[in-house]
């Protein structure tokens, strides 16, 4: 019987673990986005899912809109904030270094935590689950139905992207200009507007995280900064700037947190993710699936 | 030759550089005499570059030893090789554009003038006597390079011409024995290669010896004592400018670049 | 050449020298060298982040836990162990070097963002750290308690004589700080931040001097952390937590990174509105942060020490 418990136990842990992991895993996503265009590191990649979120439930509980329509409304918004910061506090940089662009994103991200509380409070909010909030018992695990619109969302995401990077003019000209910027230009790409879109689409998919993990962990406007430290170790794990490392690094960071709460202190739940990344970059900074080439030949 | 000094400043035995299965530079043997001036010439890709930079530290070889004066330094650090007395130039020019012309100079002194943290900090009367010297060492250089009028100017403001002989005056403020310069003339006008070679000449004068990677033939078959070719990481032929000018190998190997 | 001019540094010392004097007789501003402490305490911080970031050009957003390590080393050595707090204070600064030391080596081998991130995660696992060990720090409680500093029988107990201590040491900081500044090592950093290669090959141990500053500012942090846990007599972890450390980021950036006096400047401004003038904002200080941040990042590169160069630059049109 002790067996079967500790079992379902860990089964318990890594479920939860890969669903937590799925909000790394497109955090990590969104990190790429924009790092494979820019090369910058966006800091304030965790507001757009903490915004994703409360959106959603000012649109969803507050407005009364139906799920269908609230959904794609709150990407359009949050889609548009991330537009907002390219347009104001990227763009405008006169001298670009690593350090001002840093700083321009930390800046970013405390001015939209800040409006955040401003607007909802310190309070979290809930969010009702898409479809119920009836558990599933699989194994001995209990599972949350909203655990696989996380997940499945994880999977549209990445068929989403892949089909657009592999398929389509703009995403090719995007990868373009990721590959060689001067090269990308001289063809004819606007650079500027495929950074425009870079910020566009990691915000949509910030926002598609924060959305689908509201119903699951409540959302409240300080969250975004350890998301996005989470998002970003994650992206390290996996080597920056792969987006399949980047999956694969946020499931792994998720279901390392899982279980180092689960067995070893819940107070330190948070540390765990960032030890890891502290490991990874001292002795691994290439990651899973970067190459050290490729990470040498970025200016920054 | 004659016990305690060397005869040959540098020695390169079997030295292999490979990058991720890439070979840049393989089984390089040769020596550098005291007091020449010795051209490393080839095609773009040949390894000179990455010859240098392996010689100054900037990488350890794969394999092989280089010796300076006598001594092996293949495994030590950049910072170390230059206290040995090895300096360079960079083929793409990397001065401390936010600092001043002298300043540049000036950071040249480090490898022989140098103080501690704690004694800059508490400035010492000995730091500030060691901060005179290296400003006089520094003027007195700028004198020699041309460039004493622009000593407060920004590095990043002067001239490309300007910024190249302000990098050489840079390595020889360390008061180097031996000096690599990765393509002084590389951009250059006429006149202003003109004054780069003739400065190269002077500083060999000094008894300085000179390493130099150049693409201009010109300035290369003029000043040199001694040319080394590569092609392809490997050593094709080696000996004075007439003997190359008239080397077959050579020519294949540059035709063959450009065919 | 980079002289830092040493006319404004007496003017600086005598400013400070009389302040609280003034003060005391101007109702207003009674409370004044209260915060002035506080400012105090903070560039002690700044300065040292100030060569880091602006002179050597390595980031560092974690400098928050430094300033955490000396607080509660002073902290729980007095109150816990009855110890001296001045061998305390001395604890405290050697064992952060020794932390500093041991982070720095591998963190500044990375460069840009890899640097800002792995700070970063340190800052936060440190913090975590002082919520948890509940035994040793109190947790989110934190420790009261903690005692005054006197020396010789001389008590720092009141405002002005406390101020009189810090200002002294920030003043004996900032004097150190520029001289390393001016000095053939100060050179050599500047050279780092520019080309570390062209520095390496001009004998600069570029390693070295990137860990030798790193613990040089930590240190400072901590020494900052003892002195604040000796004036306020209380401690908790939200004092040392991300924020802090990017508060001090809008500091030096506000003062201008690049300008060793940005540093004091920025931080007296950000701690007197912090302390007093945005007392009415509450919560929404933080936008006013990011706000003056963006700001900064925008408009003013070199923050406000860049100011006297562009008001130049007008007259001269």
């Amino acid at each position: 019987m002790e067996k079967i418990t500790l079992a379902s136990q860990l089964l318990q842990y890594l479920i939860t673990g890969l669903t937590v992991g799925s909000v790394y895993a497109m955090v990590a996503v969104g990190f790429n986005i924009i790092y494979n265009v820019t090369e910058i590191i966006n800091f304030a990649q965790g507001e757009f899912v903490m915004l994703g979120g409360l959106i959603m439930v000012f649109m969803n509980v507050a407005m009364g809109l139906p799920l269908i329509l609230a959904f794609p409304a709150t990407i359009v918004l949050v889609t548009v904030i991330g537009i907002i910061i390219d347009r104001f506090a990227i763009r405008p940089i006169r001298r670009p270094s690593v350090l001002t662009l840093i700083i321009a994103t930390i800046a970013v991200s405390i001015l939209i935590k800040g409006t955040a509380s401003f607007i909802w409070g310190k309070d979290p909010f809930d969010l009702p689950a898409f479809s119920g909030r009836n558990p599933i018992t699989f194994l001995g695990a209990v599972v949350q139905p909203q655990y696989f619109w996380v997940m499945g969302f994880l999977i549209i995401t990445a068929v989403a992207l892949s089909i657009f990077f592999d398929r389509t003019i703009l995403g090719k000209a995007m990868s373009a200009c990721a590959d060689n910027p001067d090269a990308a230009s001289l063809v004819g790409i606007n650079v500027k507007q495929m950074i425009l879109l870079s910020f566009a689409l990691s915000a949509a998919i910030g926002a598609v995280a924060g959305i689908t993990i509201t119903p699951i962990s409540l959302m409240e406007y300080d969250r975004g900064a350890m998301l996005a430290v989470k998002g970003f170790a994650a992206a390290i794990l996996g080597g920056l700037g792969s987006f399949p490392g980047a999956i694969l690094g946020g499931l792994i960071m998720g279901s390392i947190e899982s279980f180092g709460a689960g067995l070893v202190s819940s107070g330190y739940k948070d540390a765990f993710a960032l030890i890891v990344l502290l490991v990874i970059l001292f002795f691994k900074p290439s990651g899973l699936m970067g190459s050290i080439e490729i990470s040498k030949i970025k200016r920054f | 030759m004659s016990a305690g000094i060397e005869e040959n400043v540098l020695e390169l035995q079997g030295v292999v550089m490979t990058f991720g299965g890439l070979m840049a530079l393989s089984n390089l043997n040769f020596k550098v005499r005291r007091g020449m001036i010795k051209a490393i010439i080839g095609p773009n890709g040949a390894g000179k570059t990455t010859l240098f930079n392996v010689i100054t530290g900037s990488f350890p070889p794969t394999q092989g030893t280089v010796t300076f004066n006598g001594r092996p330094i293949q495994h030590l650090k950049a910072h170390k090789i230059a206290d040995r007395g090895i300096s360079r130039t960079f083929q793409t020019v990397e001065l401390f554009g936010n600092m001043t012309v002298l300043e540049n100079v000036m950071l040249g002194c480090y490898t022989r003038i140098r103080t501690s943290f704690m004694a800059s900090g508490f400035v010492l009367s000995q730091a500030r006597r060691k901060e005179k010297q290296i400003r006089e060492n520094a003027l007195k250089i700028l004198k020699f390079i041309g460039l004493a009028h622009k000593f407060k100017d920004l590095a990043d403001s002067l001239p490309l011409g300007e910024q190249k002989l302000l990098e050489i005056g840079r390595a020889l403020a360390s008061e180097p024995e031996l000096i690599c310069l990765d393509e002084p003339a590389a951009g250059l006008n006429e006149t202003e290669t003109h004054v780069a070679s003739s400065l190269i000449k002077a500083i060999n004068a000094k008894g300085i010896t000179v390493l130099l990677v150049e693409h201009d033939m010109k300035v290369v078959m003029n000043i040199s004592d001694e040319i080394l070719v590569l092609n392809y990481g490997r050593k094709i032929a080696e000996g004075p400018p007439e003997d190359i000018r008239n080397s077959p190998r050579v020519i294949e190997a540059y035709l063959g670049a450009e065919a | 050449m980079l002289r830092i001019a040493k006319l404004p540094i007496a003017v600086f010392a005598l400013f400070i020298l009389v302040f609280p004097w003034t003060a005391r007789r101007i109702p207003a501003i009674e409370h004044y060298p209260d915060i002035m402490v506080f400012a105090g305490i903070y560039c002690l911080i700044t300065i040292g982040l100030s060569l880091l970031m602006g002179y050597a050009g390595q980031i560092s957003i974690g400098h928050a836990a430094f300033f955490g390590i000396g607080a509660y080393i002073s902290g729980i050595l007095t109150t816990n162990y009855g110890m001296n707090p001045w061998a305390c204070m001395l604890i405290g600064m050697a064992v952060t070097a020794v932390v500093a030391a041991l982070v720095g080596t591998p963190s500044l081998k990375l460069k840009g963002h890899y640097l800002a991130m792995a700070t970063l995660a340190f800052g936060i696992i440190i913090f975590i750290i002082f919520n948890e060990e509940t035994q040793w720090t109190g947790g989110p409680d934190g420790m009261s308690g903690i005692p005054g500093l006197s020396l010789f029988g001389f008590e720092f107990d009141s405002v002005e004589r406390y101020y009189y201590l810090v200002w002294g040491v920030v003043i004996a900081a900032f004097i150190f700080t520029v001289n390393v500044i001016q000095s053939g090592t100060g050179r050599a950093l500047r050279a780092i931040h520019a080309s570390e290669s062209a520095a390496g090959a001009m004998g600069v141990d570029v390693a070295r001097f990137k860990i030798l500053v790193f613990v040089y500012s930590a240190v400072l942090a901590s020494l900052a952390g003892s002195f604040y846990a000796h004036y306020l007599n209380f401690i908790n972890p939200a004092t040392f937590d991300l924020f802090f450390s990017i508060k001090l980021l809008i500091m030096i950036a506000l003062g201008g990174m690049h300008n060793i006096w940005g540093a004091i400047v920025g931080t007296g401004l950000i701690t007197f509105l912090s302390n007093e003038w945005l007392q009415y904002f509450e919560e929404f200080e933080v936008i006013v942060y990011g706000a003056i941040l963006l700001f900064v990042t925008v408009i003013l590169p070199e923050g406000l020490a860049g100011v006297p160069g562009i008001v130049k630059g007008w007259f001269r049109r």
